[in-house]
């Protein structure tokens, strides 16, 4: 028990990266507001985020860039993941805008942004015309 | 290095260069690009694939001046080509087909951006089939994942934004998924290239270190797969999605997307973890199960569908089922069938899904099957390719759709409790097809035109009968021919699982 406890508080960035995934992950599936399941996304991704970036971390070691002439790969963390963390918020983004410009939308057509009532609205008009 | 071995980085190049120009461009000039882009990237494929099947060769291409493992990679063979010319030409074909009523459909002044996307969308495809790079793999499926979205929702119906905010959530918890698992696979490897990654699991899995945490990565990686491309029990998105677009997006949707996330997860299976150890970490039977019951329950779901287009869409679904079933199967015999389900599947879902939306055409606009009575006699020429579509989803011979049952069927022979699962699930699932399929198919050639409120025969539009026609002779050609493409895939199976 000691021991688990002591695990996950040496790595308490991958614990918080699992709440804030969670948190992000319930509200983007049990919330009916449009918008605070696009906010649970965002949440959901920066949880994702803080994992990827605490991967590339190296504790005691330095930022890297070469300022000081030191050119051995000891001296510096792991740079790769903070490119891969880069490359993943332009992703997230793209879609954070993409999801809230369609909400937009379907606040203009339906004056609601609760799902429970949209899903209703799609299943009273069964047949016909789409 | 021959100059050919750089037509699949030319095509994607040019691909991006089309999607920025699309931009500046309008509706009917950015139409006209896409076209050229998708009739030069299948003829770059095409000539791609001779080279490789001429040398019988697969090579990885260095992208940018960094090499392995440093640099980003494409890796190039014989099923990788097959795969982009097969989705090039589909993707060509649906959108010949569906372009009418994308101009009905689309308001006019953001066409272009619909074209764009389409252009994206083939981007992407390119990259998923070529990329030797687990980080750009999972770039790119959400590229093509935004870039169906927005196809879907360029219909500016209410019922296609809902069904494309539905597709957005469950695709967006799929690649976060995704992408934990490849953050786990980097913690424990240290790589991203797939044939890196390759050394350094096996030395792990043999080694007996890590292997829960292995297997908790792939099992991250196959769901979020599977989710996006619509494996039961996530499929629920699929139906409205594909059901509530424009033809030409459904085609495309259905057609070609979801392969695109089931050739990543095929490359994941047999490049990344090796087929042994993915066996060894019990998933495999995971998705043999999941397979087995979506091939089931997505049919009943297909036989209670209120509209047309539901249906069909609940039959990818379904067909899914048959790929994934052949992915838990897990031997070289079950990969050709599901390379075969993959070529039958694209090649007549895009046709079902025109022809259904000219029969609605015949039928005053609307979808319900008391509406579409008789349409056949209305549509004659979408009548027929409708039928051709739904024989070969049935399994008849001579058609594209009876050769992977056939192969799926000899595949599972001689594996134990699988075989009769196997066997059981495709009759089971034919029974089903059958029920469905020919109930539409003889309901739309019925007579009796006073159970309709649309009596008159409608002027064919040669536009989207042609291209329909086009790949109901490509189902024909696949199924005549499949010893050819047989001995072709594999050749490329060979190369592909060295």
């Amino acid at each position: 028990m000691t021991q688990i406890f002591g695990n996950l508080l040496s790595n308490y960035e991958d614990v918080v990266a699992v709440l804030l995934f969670s948190i992000g992950f319930c509200v983007l599936l049990f919330s009916r507001n449009l918008i605070k399941k696009v906010v649970g996304l965002d949440i959901m991704d920066t949880g994702v985020f803080l994992l990827l970036a605490s991967r590339g971390y190296i504790a005691g070691r330095h930022v890297p860039i070469i300022v000081d002439g030191i050119t051995t790969a000891e001296y510096y963390i792991n740079p790769i993941p903070a490119g891969l963390v880069l490359t993943g918020i332009v992703v997230s983004v793209s879609v954070s805008a993409l999801m809230l410009s369609l909400t937009v939308r379907i606040y203009r057509t339906y004056h609601t942004l609760d799902v429970d009532a949209l899903y209703m609205m799609m299943a009273v008009n069964k047949g016909g015309k789409p | 290095m021959s100059f050919v071995q750089n037509f699949p980085f030319f095509s994607i190049i040019l691909s991006l260069l089309c999607t920025v120009v699309s931009f500046i461009l309008n509706g009917k000039w950015a139409r006209r690009l896409t076209l050229f882009l998708l009739c030069a990237g299948t003829a770059l494929q095409t000539c791609t694939l001779l080279f490789c099947c001429r040398g019988n060769i697969r090579y990885t291409y260095m992208m940018g001046h960094f090499a392995a493992p440093w640099g980003n990679e494409l890796s190039i063979g014989i099923l990788e080509a097959s795969l982009a010319l097969l989705f090039g030409v589909v993707m060509l074909l649906s959108v010949l087909g569906g372009s009418e009523h994308v101009a009905t459909d689309v308001a006019l002044p953001k066409q272009h951006l619909y074209w764009l996307m389409v252009d994206l969308t083939y981007v992407s495809l390119l990259l998923l089939c070529y990329t030797n790079d687990i980080f750009t793999g999972y770039v790119f499926i959400e590229i093509s994942t935004i870039a169906a979205c927005s196809l879907l929702a360029a219909k500016e119906v209410g019922r296609a934004l809902i069904a494309s905010v539905r597709y957005m959530i469950f695709a967006l918890i799929g690649s976060g998924l995704f992408l934990i698992g490849v953050i786990l696979t980097y913690s424990i490897t240290g790589e991203l290239l797939f044939p890196q990654l390759r050394t350094a699991v096996t030395a792990l899995w043999e080694a007996g270190t890590y292997r829960f945490s292995m297997t908790v990565a792939i099992g991250l990686m196959t769901v979020g797969l599977s989710i996006k491309s619509g494996l039961f029990p996530f499929h629920f998105w699929l139906p409205d999605a594909h059901g509530q677009a424009t033809a030409a997006t459904s085609g495309i949707l259905s057609g070609v997307i979801i392969k695109g996330y089931i050739v990543l997860l095929i490359k994941i299976i047999y490049q990344v973890v090796g087929i042994d150890i993915f066996r060894a970490s019990g998933i495999q039977n995971i998705l043999l199960i999941f397979g087995v019951g979506g091939m089931v329950v997505c049919s009943i779901s297909a036989i209670g569908a209120p509209r047309l287009k539901t249906m069909v869409a609940f039959s990818s679904a379904a067909q899914v089922g048959y790929i994934f079933m052949g992915l838990g199967l897990g031997t070289h015999s079950a990969l050709l069938a599901v390379l075969f389900q993959i070529f039958a599947h694209a090649l007549t879902k895009p046709m079902l899904f025109l022809s259904s939306s000219s029969l609605m055409d015949a039928s005053g606009g609307r979808q319900d099957f008391r509406s579409l009575w008789g349409a056949g006699h209305r549509y004659p020429m979408a009548g027929f390719t409708f039928t051709v579509g739904a024989l070969s989803m049935v399994g008849i011979p001579l058609l594209a759709g009876f050769i992977p049952k056939l192969y799926f069927a000899l595949a599972a022979f001689g594996m134990g409790w699988r075989t009769w699962v196997v066997l059981l699930a495709l009759t089971v699932s034919t029974i089903l097809n059958v029920m469905y399929f020919l109930y539409t198919t003889i309901l739309i050639w019925l007579p009796g035109e006073e159970r309709t409120h649309v009596h008159e025969r409608v002027r064919p539009r040669m536009g989207t009968v042609c291209p329909a026609m086009l790949l109901a002779g490509l189902n024909l050609l696949v199924g005549i021919h499949s010893a050819a493409l047989a001995a072709l895939f594999t050749q490329g199976i060979d190369l592909f699982c060295q």
